[in-house]
């Protein structure tokens, strides 16, 4: 696996990631925002927050882009089903694990159990990230599969 | 359910208003907020009893039984306290929405749309009631609300999370939910509901954060209303009206709404009823005097510049309103499902005037470029380009009917006053290529040579010798009280005869006893009250020299007589009983108010405003 080949087809999937996640919010089916919640652990300023967000996620993309890459070429190549399956197991590990741990993570994030206080007043997520609408799992879940889906096409060992 | 107030002012002057320059909520002198928009003035509303007590929504604090109600704003700001009393004891309900400076946004995280109410127990030992019935998207659609503990009661819309917090917990049943509770003296609770369109909502935390929160919005608005240049006698009054203004101008754009609320009636019961969440181009020159003259030159600027590019979006032409972004308003809708403001139907969304040709816009957003000028304003190419361009468009238009500044909806007609701001428009526009060197890249010699042709037609078929006035129409007999703006735009000094005859017949013929002026006669006005910002017109027109200042003063205070109890106007007043009628509050009015107390002060002081015409008639 060369880094230099992937490195389009990587930044080509984040970016359809953050698309679609921004797509889903512009349409109010959820309000979900993975670069938002990034952006607020560094700034309160909420327009800073999203635009630091945002590259913090491309970022991010690219890193998880490698992981991908490396399970490609430990796992015998990519494809579009191996991709879209790392992609689910990827979007059920946000949702089921990630999205719950991080009020304890995030500084400016509430609490479930003690409720927002006056430096803790971002809304947690909730199992599966219920509480920024009902339909965040199943958005949460189409991004990460096309993610894993674009990167298992794109794949070249 | 508690009895109500003992004694209430009546009509929709039973509302104040409370806002954060991006949305507005109307609370009741009962404590309950029966309107408000939210995310932005002309957003779908979440609470509308207003317009239907039964579907339409509400948030209520009040006590149980019978109380006594007094209420103020907090001095110098929007922040409204509204006192209850009953034999048991004494609370004060504070309401208001936190607004924040561009530096507080950047350092603490704060819900975007948030409304607080503070309740505190000073005397003696009462019961309340709190009623939380939000009903998104003008109660269209079913809600279900949602206890989530901490994170308060809940509601999903499809525009977003509305949640309310509270330290006194509401039980949420189906589509509302309830408490009743005690406070003593010292008590305190506060509830606080938040909005969140499309990220993760921001919570609002509760007591020392709330107190926080209300402290920076006191300090806010007070530093603000602090920066009003005015000094004469009338100061509450128009820092009152100066408030309402900013509260109504959309932060993120400069614009100014017309006023928070749709479809209260302009005829008790009757159809009059339109929706006054956009911004028209008929108040620019108004808005702007009004602004610059209180010293308030960010909001004015933000304003000019708002317009400029609202203008820039259908120019030639101009539209006669647009929504706060500056584009077009959305069709007009009704909303059946609604009763309407005790009765009135239809309720309406939208506006369909925006189709209407009103020629006065032309001279109204040159009056108000004009004055921005004039107070240091500097304009771009493009802004000079397409100020020419709407010379050109007058040139071309100015005899063709229009709808006029009433906006009748029906035949065109040539209305005097429209013709008389086409000639403002020209007459503006060759003072700022001539007196003050702006470059039009326009034929403004042209310009020049119509402006005199439209004042020979306006002296030749707008005013009747017979009956010694200027009429409301070409070759017509009826008489108009916009007419009464005419020294105002400098077409004609305000003691001029011509003038002074016009202003008597307008007192004969449309007052209504007193100093209360219908603004014409004819089919649609029937029935309507009498139209608040014609007695500050005359106010204004006596001041500038239509009359002594002690008329121009009697006058004034006798019209500031009709505002209610926390100094508020609507659009129009029942004469009968002084009640205020159509929506509330209305910029319109407001700016009537601010703009006759600085010509009162101008003529008290023996200063005058800056010529505004080169040839104003004598």
């Amino acid at each position: 696996m060369t880094l230099g080949d992937n490195l389009l087809p990587s930044f080509a999937a984040t970016l359809v990631l953050t698309a679609i996640g921004a797509g889903s919010q512009e349409a109010r089916l959820t309000r979900m925002s993975i670069p938002y919640l990034l952006g607020t652990i560094f700034t309160p300023a909420r327009e800073k927050a999203k635009l630091l967000g945002f590259f913090l996620h491309l970022l991010n993309g690219q890193i998880f882009a490698f992981l991908y890459m490396a399970l490609f070429d430990r796992f015998g190549g990519g494809g579009v089903l191996r991709g879209l399956f790392f992609g689910c197991c990827h979007a059920l590990i946000v949702l089921t694990v990630v999205l719950p741990l991080m009020p304890g993570l995030h500084p400016r994030m509430a609490s479930e159990h003690s409720g927002p206080v006056a430096s803790k007043r971002l809304e947690p997520p909730g199992p599966l990230g219920l509480n920024y609408g009902f339909a965040t799992p199943v958005f949460v879940l189409l991004g990460h599969a096309v993610f894993g889906a674009m990167l298992g096409y794109l794949y070249r060992p | 359910m508690p009895a109500g107030p003992a004694s209430r002012v009546r009509g929709i002057g039973r509302y104040a208003i409370i806002g954060d320059c991006r949305s507005a909520a109307l609370v009741s002198d009962d404590g309950s907020v029966d309107w408000l928009c939210w995310p932005r003035f002309d957003s779908d509303a979440v609470f509308a009893a207003l317009l239907d007590a039964g579907k339409g929504g509400r948030f209520a604090i009040r006590p149980a039984g019978e109380f006594r109600v007094e209420r103020a704003y907090a001095p110098q700001t929007n922040v409204l306290l509204t006192r209850f009393s009953t034999p048991d004891g004494s609370a004060v309900l504070t309401d208001f929405m936190p607004v924040q400076t561009e530096e507080e946004r950047a350092r603490i995280l704060r819900p975007d749309h948030e409304l607080v109410r503070i309740l505190r127990c000073d005397r003696g030992e009462m019961q309340f009631e709190a009623v939380f019935e939000p009903r998104p998207r003008f109660a269209q659609y079913k809600v279900e609300l949602r206890d989530r503990r901490n994170l308060g009661v809940r509601c999903h819309t499809r525009d977003g999370l509305l949640a309310l917090r509270s330290e006194e917990p509401l039980e949420p049943r189906g589509d509302s939910a309830r408490a009743i509770f005690t406070l003593r003296a010292g008590e305190t609770r506060t509830f606080a509901i938040s909005f969140e369109e499309e990220g993760p909502s921001v919570l609002p935390a509760l007591g020392d954060d709330c107190q926080a929160a209300l402290d920076h919005t006191l300090r806010f608005w007070r530093s603000w209303a602090s920066h009003t240049v005015y000094d004469g006698p009338y100061r509450d009054a128009v820092v009152r009206s100066a408030l309402t203004l900013k509260l109504l101008a959309y932060a993120p754009s400069g614009a100014v709404v017309a006023a928070p609320t749709t479809s209260l009636p302009e005829r008790p019961g009757g159809s009059l009823n339109w929706d006054y969440r956009y911004c028209w181009l008929r108040d620019a020159a108004l808005t702007s005097r009004a602004l610059f003259g209180l010293g308030h030159r960010d909001e004015a600027e933000a304003f000019v510049s708002w317009l400029l590019t609202a203008a820039s979006t259908t120019w030639p032409r101009v539209h006669v309103l647009y929504d706060v972004f500056g584009r077009p308003p959305p069709e007009e809708r009704e909303l059946p499902h609604l009763r309407g403001y005790e009765g009135a139907r239809p309720v309406r969304v939208g506006n369909a005037a925006k189709s209407q040709l009103q020629l006065d816009l032309y001279g109204e957003l040159v009056g108000a470029v004009r004055y921005f000028v004039e107070h240091g304003g500097e304009l771009d190419r493009a802004a000079r380009r397409m100020l020419g361009g709407l010379g050109r468009s007058v040139c071309e238009m100015w005899r063709q009917p229009d709808h006029g500044i009433w906006e009748e909806r029906g035949e065109r007609k040539r209305f005097t006053h429209s013709r008389v701001m086409c000639w403002a428009a020209l007459d503006g526009l060759v003072h700022l290529a001539r007196e003050l060197r702006i470059d039009l890249k326009a034929p403004v010699e042209s310009f020049a040579g119509y402006r005199d042709l439209i004042r020979e037609e306006i002296e030749e078929l707008g005013y009747s010798r017979a009956l010694r006035s200027y009429t409301r129409a070409f070759a017509g007999a009826d008489t108009d009280a916009s007419l009464l703006l005419l020294p105002w735009y400098g077409y004609i000094e305000a003691s001029a005869p011509r003038m002074r005859s016009t202003f008597e017949r307008i007192r004969r013929e449309l007052g209504l006893g007193g100093v209360l002026f219908k603004r014409y006669e004819g089919p649609l006005t029937e029935g309507e009250g009498a139209f608040g910002i014609c007695s500050f017109w005359a106010a204004e027109c006596l001041a500038l020299g239509g009359g002594t200042l002690e008329e121009a003063t009697a006058l004034f205070e006798e019209a500031l007589g009709y505002a209610n109890d926390v100094g508020l106007f609507a659009e129009e007043i029942v004469p009968e009983t002084g009640e205020a009628l159509g929506n509330f509050p209305q910029a319109f009015t407001h700016l009537g108010v601010v703009n006759a107390a600085l010509t009162l002060e101008e003529r008290r002081k023996g200063s005058s405003r800056p010529s505004r015409a080169e040839g104003a008639a004598r």
